[in-house]
């Protein structure tokens, strides 16, 4: 059979290869808020008839100018609402000149301004708050609807850690993201994060009530067996969830979808996998690591026997 | 009857409704009327969705408040629009004076005017002798809204000789003190019926409150809100201990919008509509309709991809998933939600969550159905082991969206409000789905199917004869 916990360490390794350089770039480098936090330039270009340009040709002059969180929106059939990060007096000029090329009418600049952010300085911090306040709860309930296995409370605290992992994973892919293809904390990438979260707890529950079945069945199996048999057990259902409700629909959205949605869906696409991978790969290995306390045997010179 | 095909009618009186619910309604048509409950029938998308109203204000008179102020406006402005539910109402400081709202789904300016018009700004002003009538418009000697209180030695009110009607307009009354001293505010059910507003001033609310009953008994002291008397009560006997109510007789909505006007408008500068027109999506729509395309591709995938590899369970789970799409997306019209991109994401996590129940338990069938039970045995024990996963994991769900929820409305955060109330309510209606109307099918399918069709139908083999 399939030994995928014996191999445990490994998969920590991985995730902290994947997890600390992102960490580190998002360090380093100014927290990459976008205007829906800090405000920023409002542009608004009237055109003297008929078609504007889309959304897309738009975006991709504030892209060339290195401003990746431009919000574009119509008024009427010859307004064009534009937002961004602050522009300066040079940026904004270019922006009004390329995007006139863009159409062979007459532009008028209606109004350029500076706006305020739409969402509160607070708002982040706050909603932390409530996750970490989320967290507990499910710690609290987790306990209670597994209370008829040894250690419940484990249980709880496990599917927490990977969650957190989960997070940061995503935390991690923005560092990519910000260095790489510029990309902004805005209000959708909360909605994303938020997303994960709420995923993520979900599956690592489905994973482990096999453990809680299983244990009550195989009484005298060793843990660590009993846990992989588990896994094993839910492992077509995970793939195929995973392939459902993530891969289908967000690679679709990522690949076809406007550009407005790609970072949103590339986002999803990543901390979804990564709710899957890690109720299989952290939160059940960290169960056993527990289980057998092996932290006691971290730091002696013996070789680990996997 | 068998209990499994009044179930099955019931599922398909349910769908009936749901349907009805849910089809298009043509835009401006009335919508449906059940005795208070009214609803115009058609969703409302957000602003980054649709579009809606953008308004562009601007103080009043000419007043330049400081950046604080204006701060304070717009999210006095945002409170109070997203008080009574999640409307999605953006509020955003522009330039050094004005104040752009935007309103979903709105198209028409009188309908925004009217939310905005309401300043908030709560007066009591010294009506002397003069009993007003509430609901006159009047004129006070307040004209700064949030201005330092007027000394309380200037009581007397400048008194036209013979007060009527249209004369009362020109009449500048005293203004004793406005509601920036106003602590709290709650709502209770007043003796005399209806529901009134209770509130408890400041400390130094407290101090104006009793100079000025004290030296007043027996005068009218009429309460103004945006220089229209609400109510005129007179004072009676000092108030000493800073708290007091207003009466009129409000109903319960009246008390409760009355009371967040003033909750959360304390601090307003007041405000004028400078303009308004109507705005597309911050999402683009060009863009939008093609992540739409894509969705849909996404889905028809998914629905593919769960027929060809679960075979007639795979299509159940298909007609169950549509059933549950429809109740929720019921919902939302009924409620009403105003439907962002997040709420679309706490509705498209339900649905995963729709769909692995569905996979749990027919993964369960299947592993029954391998170790050579009969078909109707497989279906209950395949269902009865996969509950307990998928009673737990949204029960989980649930805790977390309503903890969102209720922080969401706490701290004004409405992309965390609208994703927990869609998830909360996908999630509610995908237990329901697949407890109800999965489970139903599957059973219905032992007396359609012959034995012989096992391994083709249910994409297992069967190892014994049944």
């Amino acid at each position: 059979m399939l030994n995928i916990l014996g191999k445990r360490y490994w998969f920590f390794a991985l995730s902290l290869i994947i997890i600390l350089p992102g960490l580190i770039l998002l360090a380093l480098n100014p927290l990459p808020l976008s205007i829906d936090f800090k405000g920023g330039t409002l542009v608004e270009l009237t055109f003297s008839s008929g078609t504007l340009p889309t959304t897309e040709q738009v975006k991709a002059v504030y892209d060339n100018l290195g401003i990746t969180d431009s919000q574009i929106q119509t008024s009427g059939t010859d307004t064009l609402i534009m937002r961004s990060s602050e522009l300066s007096d040079a940026q904004r000029q270019t922006v009004i000149s390329e995007i006139s090329a863009l159409s062979d009418q007459e532009v008028t600049v209606l109004k350029s301004d500076t706006v305020g952010p739409s969402i509160g300085q607070g708002v982040a911090k706050r909603a932390l708050l409530a996750v970490a306040l989320a967290a507990l709860a499910v710690v609290v309930f987790i306990t209670f609807a597994f209370r008829g296995v040894q250690h419940a409370f484990r249980y709880g605290i496990c599917a927490i850690i990977a969650m957190v992992h989960d997070v940061l994973i995503v935390l991690a892919l923005t560092g990519y993201g910000s260095v790489l293809w510029g990309w902004q904390i805005d209000s959708l990438y909360l909605t994303a994060l938020l997303t994960v979260i709420g995923f993520s707890v979900q599956d690592k529950i489905v994973v482990f009530d096999r453990i809680r079945e299983n244990s009550g069945i195989f009484r005298k199996l060793d843990f660590e067996v009993l846990a992989n048999h588990s896994i094993i057990q839910t492992l077509q259902r995970s793939i195929n969830t995973q392939l459902m409700t993530v891969e289908f629909l967000l690679l679709s959205l990522a690949l076809f979808g406007g550009v407005t949605l790609r970072e949103f869906a590339v986002i999803l696409l990543v901390g979804l996998l990564s709710g899957t991978y890690s109720s299989i790969f952290i939160a059940a290995p960290i169960l056993v690591v527990w289980e057998k306390k092996e932290w006691r045997t971290w730091f002696k010179k013996t070789p680990q026997t996997a | 009857m068998d209990r499994r095909y009044v179930k099955l009618i019931v599922i398909v009186l349910l769908v009936a409704l749901v349907v009805w619910v849910d089809i298009p309604r043509a835009e401006g048509s009335s919508g449906i009327t059940i005795g208070n409950f009214q609803r115009t029938m058609n969703p409302v998308l957000g602003l980054d969705l649709r579009g809606g109203m953008q308004v562009l204000l601007a103080p009043k008179d000419g007043v330049i408040p400081d950046r604080q102020a204006l701060d304070d406006t717009a999210n006095i402005l945002e409170s109070r629009a997203n008080g009574l539910g999640v409307s999605e109402v953006k509020f955003q400081v522009a330039g050094d004076k004005y104040i752009l709202g935007e309103f979903p789904g709105l198209t028409n300016t009188e309908d925004v005017i009217a939310a905005v018009k309401q300043t908030g700004l709560l007066e009591f002003i010294d009506a002397g002798s003069t009993y007003l009538e509430p609901g006159t418009p009047v004129k006070t000697d307040n004209v700064t809204a949030a201005a330092a209180i007027v000394p309380t030695e200037s009581t007397t009110p400048v008194v036209d000789a013979t007060p009527t009607a249209t004369e009362t307009e020109t009449t500048v009354w005293h203004t004793v003190m406005t509601g920036v001293d106003i602590k709290t505010v709650n709502i209770s059910s007043a003796t005399s019926g209806g529901f009134a507003i209770d509130f408890e001033l400041t400390e130094n609310g407290t101090r104006i409150f009793k100079e000025h009953t004290s030296a007043n008994v027996g005068s009218y002291l009429a309460i103004v809100l945006d220089k229209t008397v609400i109510s005129c009560p007179s004072i009676n006997n000092a108030i000493t201990d800073g708290a007091g109510q207003i009466t009129g007789s409000f109903t319960s909505d009246e008390a409760n919008s009355l009371a967040i006007t003033l909750r959360y408008g304390r601090l307003s500068v007041p405000v004028e509509v400078v303009e308004s027109r109507i705005i597309g999506p911050t999402l683009g729509a060009d863009s939008l309709t093609k992540s739409l395309i894509a969705g849909l591709i996404g889905f028809v995938i998914v629905a593919l991809f769960m027929i060809l590899y679960y075979r007639l369970p795979g299509a159940i789970a298909v007609v169950a998933i549509a059933i549950y799409a429809g109740i929720t997306f019921a919902l939302f019209k009924l409620i009403p939600v105003t439907l962002t991109l997040s709420g679309i994401a706490g509705f498209l996590l339900s649905t995963g969550s729709a769909l692995d129940a569905n996979i749990l338990i027919f993964e369960r069938l299947k592993e029954e159905l391998r170790s050579g039970r009969t078909l109707r045995q497989a279906i209950d024990l395949g269902w009865k082991r996969a509950w307990p996963s998928i009673r737990d994991s949204n029960f989980a769900t649930i805790i977390t969206s309503v903890i969102l929820f209720i922080y969401g409305s706490q701290f004004g955060a409405s992309i965390v409000k609208g994703f927990a109330l869609t998830l909360a309510l996908g999630v509610i209606v995908s237990l329901f789905t697949s407890w109800f109307v999965t489970r139903t099918f599957l059973s219905l399918t032992t007396d359609a199917v012959k034995p012989d069709h096992y391994q083709k139908l249910f994409g297992a083999r069967r190892s014994e004869n049944a």
